[in-house]
């Protein structure tokens, strides 16, 4: 399939995605995290926060209701069985904590050919309830050229 | 923290339904995390590790190391071959310079001695 470069520039409508304390205890419990920040309310609150602090890489939680329009979107093309996540760069401002509400817009930075490769970059930028940006993400990907 | 310095080596070992239970927090169900014939039928081994997964272990060494989640205030991988479930992960990393206030460390997530996640670079707020 042609690689098609149409869709950079393209940015999508916002989305929006309340943060839950159950949430980031289930986000950090399947990532790992032990630092009671995440886990347990009143040692947040002692430590100055509103409620449980989201582990920076809970982002892709809040981000990930933007992106689907994107890797769907035909404009973009992505053929996802060839399809490899091949780099990731997150920025942070400050942290997410439960309660706060996250609106994220994705923006197609590039997407350029190399013989039969595709190389897709996008952007996150999310901001929360206050307008502090909290994640800019740049997203990399390249789909593989087809034997066909 | 100062340049030289390693920071303290993360060891986890995802177990079998790990990407199942990630699939369900982070909202990416990809067949190739979840489904063996799936992921076999498209030339894996069997169901692969997310890896914005492996990621998190990368950025956990690093909060870790740092004092807490605050201090992350960027990290970017290369996510290079795949990661499979029953199988230890390191991360390893060392202190590049430090300047203004911000460390910045390099990384690298290894299993059974293969990079699946190499040239990780952080930047940690410091002291």
């Amino acid at each position: 399939m042609a690689i098609s470069t149409e869709a950079v520039g393209k940015r999508y409508e916002p989305s929006t995605y309340a943060v839950g304390r159950e949430k980031i205890r289930e986000y950090a419990y399947a990532v790992g995290e032990t630092n009671p920040l995440h886990l347990d309310v009143e040692h947040a609150r002692s430590q100055g926060y509103r409620d449980v602090v989201a582990p920076p890489m809970f982002c892709v939680v809040y981000c990930g209701v933007a992106l689907g329009p994107v890797m769907f979107d035909p404009e973009v093309g992505i053929d996802f069985a060839r399809l490899l996540h091949s780099a990731q760069e997150f920025r942070w401002g400050p942290l997410v904590v439960s309660g706060d509400e996250v609106e994220t817009t994705m923006t197609v930075k590039d997407i350029s050919a190399r013989g039969e490769m595709g190389f897709y970059t996008f952007e996150s930028v999310s901001t929360n309830q206050d307008g502090d940006t909290v994640c800019v993400g740049t997203w990399s990907n390249i789909v593989r050229g087809g034997e066909e | 923290m100062k340049a030289g310095d390693e920071i303290p080596t993360v060891t986890v070992t995802p177990d079998r339904y790990l990407t199942v239970r990630y699939a369900g927090a982070s909202g990416d169900f990809n067949p190739i995390h979840v489904d063996d014939d799936f992921a076999r039928q498209v030339g894996l081994p069997g169901r692969i590790l997310h890896g914005l997964w492996t990621m998190a272990q990368v950025a956990r060494a690093q909060t870790e190391a740092a004092g807490g989640p605050h201090a992350l205030k960027r990290l970017s991988v290369t996510f290079r071959g795949m990661g499979v479930p029953e199988s230890e992960i390191t991360v390893t990393g060392s202190v590049a310079k430090v300047e203004d206030g911000i460390a910045t460390v390099h990384a690298v997530a290894e299993q059974e001695g293969r990079a699946i996640i190499r040239n990780a670079e952080a930047e940690l707020q410091v002291e």
